[in-house]
This record gives structure tokens, sequence and C-alpha cells, in this order.
């Protein structure tokens, strides 16, 4: 300082601005700059895909087909106790008739009776039909005779029930669905044992992609060990097998898993010509669990044996050498010292297999019969040819958060930023 | 695995051999199904397996029928157009976003960077079909649904990660001094991104956009969806070929992605060489 009088103030930048002040500006246009680099992306992503997911939790509780259709009803039947065993009174018939004829017009009661129809069989049918009769009817009082003359269904409180309970513009249904539950007169219960699908395809979603995931490390560990092990040059020749099916079209795969694995295929004709299995004994490799788990073990190999590697890569050679020289048997160097070291590999590899194996569609679907189908699947069913979108979409939600917990642990161990391609 | 020393025991013999041979079946598994496509799709029957007549290599067991079929048939040519139309476009519309974001991410002070890159790589870590159910139902809502943006929009989504693993490895290694040299001999901030840091980070994002490209072009379930018949692309094609009625065309056209695929590994693989013997990662 020239004069002498700055030496408690606070240092000034070029412009006669504190520095400090100077800085934490720089800092903020810095910060601003790279916000604005990521914006465009940021909101492309938000539009195009974090919309579509959100959009699909909020299918999965959607429930405003009841309260628009049935606006009077529902209020009419708020003092009505479905826990009473008796239909509700005339005024609620009343009500219903009047909804009716709103919603026959604008042809919405189908879709009402299907919605209903997801929670108890046989209301669609029963909507269809009053729909039909509904304008006939006439208001002398006695309404309920009328309702339940046309459909008997009406004077059954477990009718009434079902409406009442899914009245709200929000319904819990469609995930008590994909448990296996749902909403009785007297709570949360069991569905028939008829009925029970979903818990056990969530089970068999979960055992295969695990079967999946274990065998592709047990045939993947002693590749990636080997490729991390040769000299450079021999194994980036090498790399190229595993990197090859990488490359190559998912539907290329599947294809030729579909063509080896047929009764008529590559493999049954190569054993029956060796004499290992009979012409009329072939063996059914296809269209089952024994298809699902071959052709997605082949698919997701790579998954497992490139993260693998690249851990593997990191253990110096030395270690064994060391331990070998101090005494141990190749067994327990490679047990003791080289094994340990290479667990954040098995476990990256096996998160990132499991992930992508528990959310598989196309190879289940073309390879796996009905034996061998995941969760997905299902999924796929009820939006293209069953229509409960709902219900697909609360599956969805629960396989979303599913994967997303394996996401986070996978954040955990080796760091999204870690994420390395080829 | 070091070479077997000369004085290994016969149980170490055995078992470098035998762990050789274990190996030799695992990349045997990888690589057989991709080699087995390839001849039969030369049969000149209608079969998915090895005639008598062509083991014993009669010239009339093999011909291009199955290729003629492909580059006649109206079905398989429609595909291809289709698949030729939206790839591109969404592989465009995923990198230049995806680079320019990856610029961005790499600064060194970004806020919110773990949530904001947790959110872009979310197209690949959620389940396609999970993708599929949501873009179908929100598309379907803003008219969307059934329409070559919609597909093409879905598609570049899905291509994101991609690029933005791959600029932003590449971006790791960039040395910062290079910018600022540039910068203080005078050039702007644009004229340095050009002359400067992307002829560096170019690598990176050439194959970023191969894996978009390869992303978008292999894609099926979230076509399956968000497409109509108007977007019925060549993997599509190929699914409804594998369901429905499975035709020996389709063993053509496998081969012919194979091929595709031999050139895009092979792209990658030496543009990743350039990349880390132009940063010096790799002495060589």
């Amino acid at each position: 300082m020239a004069n002498g009088e700055g030496v408690s103030g606070p240092i000034l930048a070029a412009d006669g601005r504190p520095l400090k002040q100077s800085l934490a500006r720089a800092l903020r246009m810095q910060k601003m700059r790279a916000l604005a680099l990521i914006a465009p992306l940021l909101i492309f992503i938000l539009v195009t895909f974090a919309a579509p997911i959100a959009d699909m939790l909020f299918r999965s509780i959607e429930n405003s087909i009841v309260p628009a259709t049935l606006p009077l009803t529902v209020k009419a039947l708020e003092d009505w106790d479905d826990a009473s065993g008796k239909p509700p009174g005339e005024e609620a018939f009343a009500a219903l008739h009047k909804d009716l004829l709103v919603a026959v017009d604008a042809k919405a009661h189908t879709k009402l009776g299907s919605r209903l129809n997801y929670e108890q069989t046989g209301i669609a049918s029963l909507l269809r039909k009053t729909g039909r009769h509904v304008k006939r009817m006439k208001e002398d009082g006695n309404l309920a005779a009328q309702f339940a003359k046309v459909h008997k269904g009406w004077a059954d409180p477990e009718t009434w029930g079902t409406v009442k309970r899914f009245s709200g513009s929000h319904t819990s249904g469609y995930f008590l669905n994909a448990v296996d539950a749902r909403l009785g007169s007297g709570g949360i219960e069991a569905r028939p044992d008829n009925e029970r699908i979903y818990i056990f395809l969530f089970e068999r979603t979960l055992f295969l992609s695990i079967v999946i995931t274990v065998s592709c490390l047990l045939i993947g560990y002693p590749v990636a060990f080997l490729l991390a092990t040769l000299p450079m040059r021999t194994s980036n020749v090498l790399m190229i097998l595993v990197l090859l099916p990488f490359w190559t079209s998912l539907l290329v795969r599947t294809s030729a898993w579909k063509v080896l694995l047929q009764q008529q295929g590559v493999i049954n004709d190569t054993l029956v010509f060796v004499g290992l299995v009979a012409d009329d004994a072939r063996l059914a490799m296809i269209n089952n669990q024994t298809g699902t788990i071959i052709a997605m073990t082949h698919i997701l190999l790579p998954f497992m044996i490139l993260p693998l590697y690249s851990v593997m890569r990191t253990i110096p050679p030395s270690y064994m050498r060391a331990a070998k020289s101090l005494g141990a048997t190749d067994w327990t160097a490679f047990w003791r010292v080289y094994f340990p070291q290479s667990v954040p590999g098995i476990g990256a590899g096996s998160i990132l297999v499991f992930i992508l194996s528990i959310g598989y569609y196309i190879t289940p679907e073309l390879v796996g019969g009905t034996s061998g189908t995941f969760i997905s699947n299902r999924i796929a069913y009820h939006i293209s040819s069953s229509l409960n979108w709902g219900l697909a979409a609360a599956l969805g939600v629960i396989l979303l958060i599913v994967v997303l917990v394996l996401y986070w642990l996978y954040d955990r161990i080796v760091g999204i930023d870690n994420v390395k391609l080829g | 695995m070091a070479a077997l020393p000369p004085y290994a025991s016969t149980g170490q013999k055995i078992w470098y051999w035998g762990f050789r041979a274990i190996c030799a079946l695992v990349f045997f598994f990888l690589i057989f199904p991709l080699l087995v496509v390839v001849p039969l799709s030369f049969n000149s029957l209608p079969y998915f397996t090895f005639t008598p007549e062509m083991l014993r290599f009669a010239p009339g067991a093999y011909s291009l029928v199955n290729y003629n079929d492909f580059f006649t048939n109206s079905d398989w040519q429609n595909a291809l157009y289709n698949s030729v139309r939206i790839a591109p476009v969404a592989t465009l519309l995923s990198v230049s976003l995806g680079t320019l974001a990856a610029i961005g991410l790499s600064q060194s002070h970004v806020p919110f960077r773990g949530a904001i890159m947790a959110v872009l790589i979310s197209p690949m870590i959620v389940p396609l079909i999970i993708s599929a159910a949501g873009m179908y139902f929100f598309y379907s809502r803003i008219g969307l649904q059934g329409t070559y943006v919609g597909v093409v929009l879905a598609h570049a989504a899905l291509g994101i990660p991609f690029v933005i693993i791959t600029v932003t490895a590449t971006l790791v290694g960039f040395d910062r001094s290079l910018t600022r040299a540039a910068a203080n001999l005078g050039a702007n901030p644009v004229r340095t991104f050009f002359k400067v840091q992307a002829p560096l980070i170019l690598p990176g994002v050439i194959s970023g956009g191969l894996f978009a490209f390869i992303t978008s072009f292999d894609e099926v379930v979230v076509v399956l969806f968000v497409g109509s018949a108007g977007q019925k692309t060549l993997p599509w094609q190929m699914f409804t070929g594998l369901r429905e009625q499975i035709s020996p065309t389709i063993l053509a056209v496998a081969t012919i992605l194979v091929v595709i695929s031999i050139c895009l590994l092979t792209t990658v693989e030496l543009l990743r060489r350039r990349s880390e013997r132009l940063r010096g990662l790799s002495p060589q």
C-alpha cells in the first residue's frame, strides 16, 4: 500500500473492490457458466425422461375415474357403513341413477366398469348390463328394487363396498394388487390363492437374476483373471472376444441362442450325432428357465468381465510373488492375497449384472416360454394386452425402487463417476 | 499369470493348462453364438440348422437366398429405412447436448454435481421396460406417442448417459493450462473451444456418439411402446420375426449386424488408443 493506511483494511483487487468480494463474484460467474452449459441437457432429460417416470408414479395411485364418473353416488355413500352387511338406502340408488344417466351418454360407465373390475371381478359386466337398462328406469322411489332386478349384484353390499372403498381420487389398490393383496371390507387382505401371481413372479425374477449373476461371476472371474495377468499385447487381442458380443445387437445374440438351443437346433443335432442323446429324447433347452439363464448369462457376461478386469489390472503382481516367496502355496497366495483385492470388482460387476438382469424384457420374452419370464414381461403384458395401466405402473414402481436401491449401493461401492465403457 | 517356470510340479502344470482350457471354453461360449449364425445365414433351405449337404460343402447347399429376401422384402426394407432415419438424428441430439453438459460438468465448481450426474446417468440405470412404460404413458398424454419425433426424443434420452460418461472420461485427463494459454494468447472462449479443446476431446465425443448410435440402433423395448407401425425399426422387425413367424432372413440380418458391430468396435478401439496416445496416458 503506497500511503500506508490500508494495513487493517480489506485487500483490494485491481478494480478497487475488496478481493474477497471479487473472488466470490468470479466463482459465482464460473458456477453460472457451468450450469448454463448443463442446463439444456438437464431440461431435455427432465422432459423426455424424468417426466415420464413421474407420470408413471402418478398413474400407479391415480383413481380419479370413480369420483369423476359417480360424483353424487360417492357423496351419498359417505354415511353408509360398508361393514353393516346391508346395501345402502334409496338415496344412494337415486344418486347412482343420476350419475349413470350422465355416464351412459358419455360412455364412461364401461371404463368405470373395467377400473372397478380390477378390484372385484364381475363389476364390468354388472355396469355394462345396468348401462343398457338405466334409461328405462323410473324415479318412483323404488330404484333399489329396479337396480336389483337388472342385476342382483346391486343388492349385494360387497358391490357397494367396492365402490365406496375406491371412491377416493387416489388409491392404494394397484400397489396392493401388485403384492397379491386387496382392500376388502375388513381392511387389507390377501387375495385368494388362485389369483396370487405377482409375489411369485417377483421371487422368480430375483431368483433367476441371482442365478444369472452367480453364473456370470463364476465363468467371468477366470477370464478376467487371465486377461489381467497376460501381457498387454495378448490381452488386448483376447479382449476383442469379450467386446465383440458387447457391441453386437441384443437381438442377434438372442436369435443365435434361439437357433442353437432349439429341439432341431445345432446343439441338439450335435448331441444326437455324437450319440449322447437319443433322437427321440432331445433336450428342451428353450422356452423355459434354462433358455433364459443360458442366453442371459451370455448377454450379460461382458458386463461382469469388464469391471472385474479393470479392478484386477490394478493389483500389483508382485504381491502374489511375495506371498509365494514367503512360503504360501499357489492356492493360499490366491485366496489370501489376490482374491480379497479383487472383491471390489466382484461387487461392481455383480451389482451391474444384477441391475441389468432384473429389468430384462426382450430375451426372457423370446426364449423364456412361460416358466422363464420376468416381472417385466408382466408389465409389458399389462400395458399392451390387458390395458391395466395402473397395475403396470405399480409393478414398475416396485421394480424401480429395487433398482434404485441397488444403484445407490453401486454408487457407494464404485461411484458413478468411475463407470467406464469399453 | 506369468509363464510356467521350468521347475513347476506336475500339479502346477495340470492346473496351468487346465485353467487355460477353462478360459478357452468361456471365450468359445462368448463368441460361438455370433459365429454360428454366419454360415447358417447362407443356408439355401429354410432351416435353422446345418443340413447334411452343408456339412459336405455341397455347392447347392449354400446360397444368398436369405440376403436376397432381406434386400427385396418391403417389410425389411422399411424397417431398415426407419432405423437409418431414427438412429443418426437421436445420436446427433444426444452428442450435441451431452458434450456441452460434459464440458459444464468438468468445470471445477459445479453446484449439485452429484445430483445432476445421477439424473443424467439414470436413463442407463432404469430398466428399459420402466422407461418404456413411463414414456408410453407420458408421450400419449402430450401427443408424441406413435410419432417419429417421440421415438427420436426417447432414443436421444437413452443415449445421453453414454456420451456423458465417455466425454467426461476424456476431459478428466485434459490439461487446463492449454485453455489458459490460448486465452493468454488472445483467443476468445469460442475460438479456444474449437481450436484447442475440441480436437483433443474429439475421440471421446466420437466414441460416445458411437455408443449412442448403437443404443438407438439396437433398441427394441422403448420403440415397441413409444413407436407405432410407421416407426418399425430393424430390431423391432427382428423381434416380431423371432416371436411370431421365424424366418431365416433373420440370420442374414444378424450376420449383417455382426459385421456392422465389428466395424464399430474397431473404430472405438482405434479412437481409444489414439486418445490415450494424445494425452500421453499410455507410453507406446
